[in-house]
């Protein structure tokens, strides 16, 4: 448990992601099985216990220290499971101090009724690191900052392979996954990759320059629109329905509308989107959905969730990857028109005859759905499906940013290597109040767009102009003759009952600064109004 | 209580002696200071006379010049001065160089101060002596709970070990610097780290200080002739406010540590950006504080400075008869 403590510990005051990557290598590399496995269970979601109950926890402590000591301890702490760690008195050789494996072990096993006493005697036998560790594992929820998808990378980057291979098998695995450390250890072959309804890795586009036009014809290539969702897999194989999310993640639980849609047999790739009316939403609906893991009822009505088809990976049993995507996409169109559920449709191409013709389609799209997609994806007709991110067959052609001249009002230190810099920037528009006056109002918040020498300028202009500190926030002096102007760019705007302003932004980054531009002359919140999706 | 009271009692210039017309660590200047120990809230300039152990008397000269009072007195620890009818002597508290309790002795009743004190091994300090008394002022900076120091040496390892998984980047250790930056020092030498260890220039004074009493520190450099973006690998030793500022700019992709016993708590370490904190503290912990109570067994025990509520409660649950005395001027923050 010492290790594992150690590292859960570690990894909650990294903020840096490659730090973290290198902390959790380390342990994946040192930790003995089945130790590491469970822990990246654990790290990856895979392990859920919600065996204790803050207050069974709460409790045991009292019994253990006078309660009135144990509220100042808990007002000093502030966190109820940090104040048990510490607080709990020590019995050194009162019991050995437990494996994690012995652990996971005995709460798979243990009733209801055995788990306060066994949860007692670990307390007992850890020190304060390794009990806010079991408590965190207990409770459900590690929160140290790491992803699923980080814990993947990680495993890749202590295997020596892509993390698409990763992927590929891990829905084939069960914690703790002694077959896939024995193929990363290259102890054995790569376990099987033939369970049904497994993920498969998906393939990414990459973002189209300039020099591209000139390189690559618009007549080898299909268009359709870049549809402003989460990328997403569904596959029904032998009864089994998946739902992932581009990573790999199971996300079935937060979309039983599109699980009970899924009457197909195959595997398809698309975007998961809002649908009103036949047509799709804004992204800010369906972060409503997101931010929910189980929906009600009332939810799962008022934004009713369906996938928008791009690709057939997966045709009954026959795979089809390796064929070009005219093929796939013809396969694709048949498979859909034969599917009788609203909720699956097809994600339409886009014809053109010239790259010019493209560029007038983007910058002036069409009425209807294509007003709210992201951009143009450009999928090449003789492309095979190809994990990863291959630099060729797929492009994404974004829409430009929308822009925003915006006053810089409050500055936060940043973290790992921006820890002595001002890096996080709250940055607001004009309003004007019923007495006539104009006063700034935060419109967002941007940590990055800019270079580091433009953010030691930045830096200094936060150190020389700071008119107010409330804890690590400073607040910088911002009027209408005085303030450092920030031309924002950010991909959509959204209507938002949580910001002040009311709108919320998504994607913000510094674009350019300003320094040229006087205060009074940055935007003003109706501009801001009329851009809103 | 009342008895006690016509020896020692609290004033706003803090505890003060009447019969020997003296004040200990007091917080404005006065005629006749005893000194437990050289940190900057105890140890104040502007006395008339001050009486404190040889070591502690150097901190002093070394920070606010020779003439940081009108007299001084050296007293070693054991050695029996008097101050009026009473008997002066500096027990050693194992706080930092020349840290000491003051023992006083009146009639057939003892007194002693603790000043700030731990009982922990530290290769820099003799270690806390005991001294049966009738009252015990004890202070209460780490007086929850909540603080159960670990062991020192697993702390430096796990600096160590960071040090070994990040050999690209520069460990930035944030310590007090009388006492806390030489015990690490001394603690690092102690775990085997022969290299060249890197000071901030407000570490200076106080390692050559220590190095003349014949604390080993090993190699040391400055930091600050190290170019931009320097030290990959090494370990620099600053003032807790220069780890994330300014000044930790020019070192290779900084790891912030700070070694405080404040870094028990994570909310703590997290205001401060504190990346690995080093639970290391030259206060007694929680379990410290209650075992030299039970140790001494004064009847009655007084709590100064830090969280004396908890203590206090300690000493209700456990009969002893206690107060909490409200001394200003303190730094609760002090290491």
């Amino acid at each position: 448990m010492k290790a594992f403590a150690r590292l859960l510990d570690q990894l909650s005051f990294t903020p840096a992601r490659n730090a973290k990557l290198t902390l959790l290598q380390d342990y994946l590399g040192n930790a003995p099985d089945p130790e590491r496995g469970w822990a990246l269970a654990a790290l990856t979601g895979g392990l859920r216990f919600d065996a204790a109950k803050p207050g069974f926890i709460r409790k045991a402590a009292e019994a253990r220290l006078d309660p009135l000591l144990f509220a100042l301890s808990y007002d000093f702490v502030g966190d109820l499971a940090e104040t048990v760690a510490l607080v709990w008195p020590a019995r050194p050789g009162a019991n050995r101090e437990p494996e994690l494996p012995e652990v996971v072990d005995a709460l798979r096993t243990a009733s209801r009724r055995e788990v306060p006493q066994l949860l007692e005697r670990w307390l007992d036998a850890l020190d304060a690191t390794g009990r806010w560790a079991l408590l965190k594992l207990l409770t459900g929820g590690l929160r140290v900052g790491v992803s699923a998808r980080l814990a993947k990378q990680a495993l890749a980057a202590f295997g020596g392979v892509p993390v698409g291979d990763i992927e590929e098998v891990w829905h084939g695995q069960d914690p703790p996954y002694g077959d896939l450390f024995a193929w990363l250890e290259k102890r054995s072959e790569k376990p099987s990759t033939m369970a049904s309804a497994r993920f498969r890795p998906v393939m990414l586009a990459q973002a189209i320059e300039a020099g591209d036009f000139a390189r690559y014809a618009a007549t080898d290539y299909a268009a359709e629109w870049k549809w402003d969702g989460i990328r997403i897999q569904a596959a029904h194989e032998n009864g089994q329905r998946r739902l992932y999310s581009r990573t790999g993640e199971d996300i079935a639980a937060a979309f039983p509308d599109i699980m009970a849609a899924l009457e197909f047999e195959g595997v398809i790739d698309g975007e998961l989107l809002i649908f009103k009316d036949g047509h799709a939403a804004p992204f800010g609906d369906l972060q409503q959905r997101l931010n929910r893991k189980t929906p009600d009822a009332k939810l799962l009505e008022k934004f009713p969730a369906g996938i928008r088809a791009y690709d057939l990976l997966m045709e009954g049993e026959e795979d089809l990857r390796d064929l070009p995507f005219h093929e796939r996409r013809r396969r694709l169109e048949r498979f859909i028109a034969g599917s009788k559920n609203q909720r699956i449709d097809l994600s339409p191409l886009q014809p053109f005859a010239s790259w010019d013709e493209l560029a007038q389609l983007r910058a002036h799209p069409p009425a209807g759905d294509p007003q709210i997609a992201e951009g143009l994806m450009l999928k090449r007709w003789d492309s095979i499906y190809e994990p990863g991110r291959p630099k060729g067959p797929w492009f994404k052609w974004k829409r430009d940013p929308r822009l925003v001249d915006a006053v810089l009002m409050y500055a936060q230190r940043g973290h790992g290597k921006r820890s002595g810099f001002y890096s996080d920037y709250t940055f607001g528009v004009w309003r004007t109040d019923t007495n006539g006056d104009h006063q700034l109002t935060p419109v967002g918040k941007a940590y990055f767009g800019f270079t580091d020498e433009e953010l030691k300028l930045l830096d200094k202009f936060v150190r020389d102009n700071t008119v107010d500190r409330f804890g690590p926030v400073r607040s910088v002096r911002a009027g209408r003759d005085f303030g450092l102007v920030l031309e924002i760019a950010f991909e959509g705007l959204q209507r938002s009952t949580r910001h002040k302003s009311g709108v919320a932004m998504r994607f913000p980054r510094i674009n350019r600064i300003r320094w040229d531009k006087p205060a009074r002359d940055a935007d003003e919140l109706a501009t801001l109004e009329r851009m809103l999706d | 209580m009342a008895g006690f009271r016509q020896l020692l009692r609290n004033t706003p210039q803090g505890l003060y002696c009447p019969p020997g017309d003296f004040h200990i660590d007091p917080v404005q200047p006065v005629d006749h200071a005893v000194i437990t120990h050289g940190h900057s809230d105890h140890a104040r300039s502007g006395h008339g006379t001050v009486l404190a152990t040889p070591e502690t008397l150097a901190i002093m000269a070394a920070r606010y010049g020779e003439d940081f009072a009108a007299s001084t007195q050296a007293a070693r620890y054991g050695e029996k001065i008097a101050r009026g009818g009473v008997s002066v002597t500096l027990a050693p508290a194992g706080h930092v160089l020349g840290s000491a309790q003051a023992v006083l002795r009146w009639k057939d009743i003892t007194v002693v101060v603790s000043g700030d004190y731990k009982r922990r091994r530290d290769p820099t300090c003799p270690p806390f002596e005991p001294v049966p008394c009738n009252l015990f002022v004890s202070e209460a900076t780490f007086g929850l709970p909540v603080f159960r120091f670990p062991d020192a040496a697993d702390e430096v390892a796990k600096l160590l070990k960071s040090v070994a998984l990040f050999p690209e980047r520069t460990h930035l250790v944030g310590a007090y610097a009388l006492g806390k930056a030489q015990r690490i020092i001394a603690l690092l030498r102690e775990s085997g780290y022969a290299k060249t260890l890197y000071m901030h220039g407000a570490m200076a004074g106080m390692n050559a200080l220590y190095q003349a009493h014949g604390v080993e520190l090993g190699p040391l450099a400055p930091a600050t002739d190290a170019e931009r973006n320097a030290l990959p690998g090494e370990i620099v030793i600053a003032p807790p406010s220069a780890i994330a500022d300014k000044w930790a700019r020019r070192f290779a992709d900084p790891i912030p540590a700070f070694a405080s016993g404040w870094m028990m708590v994570r909310a703590r370490a997290r205001q401060r950006h504190v990346e690995l904190p080093l639970v290391i503290s030259d206060h007694a912990d929680w379990d410290e504080l209650v075992l030299t109570a039970e140790e001494l067994k004064p009847e009655e025990l007084w709590i100064t400075h830090g969280n004396e509520e908890a203590l206090l409660r300690w000493a209700t649950l456990n009969n002893i008869a206690a107060t909490a005395l409200e001394i200003a001027g303190y730094e609760d923050e002090a290491e």
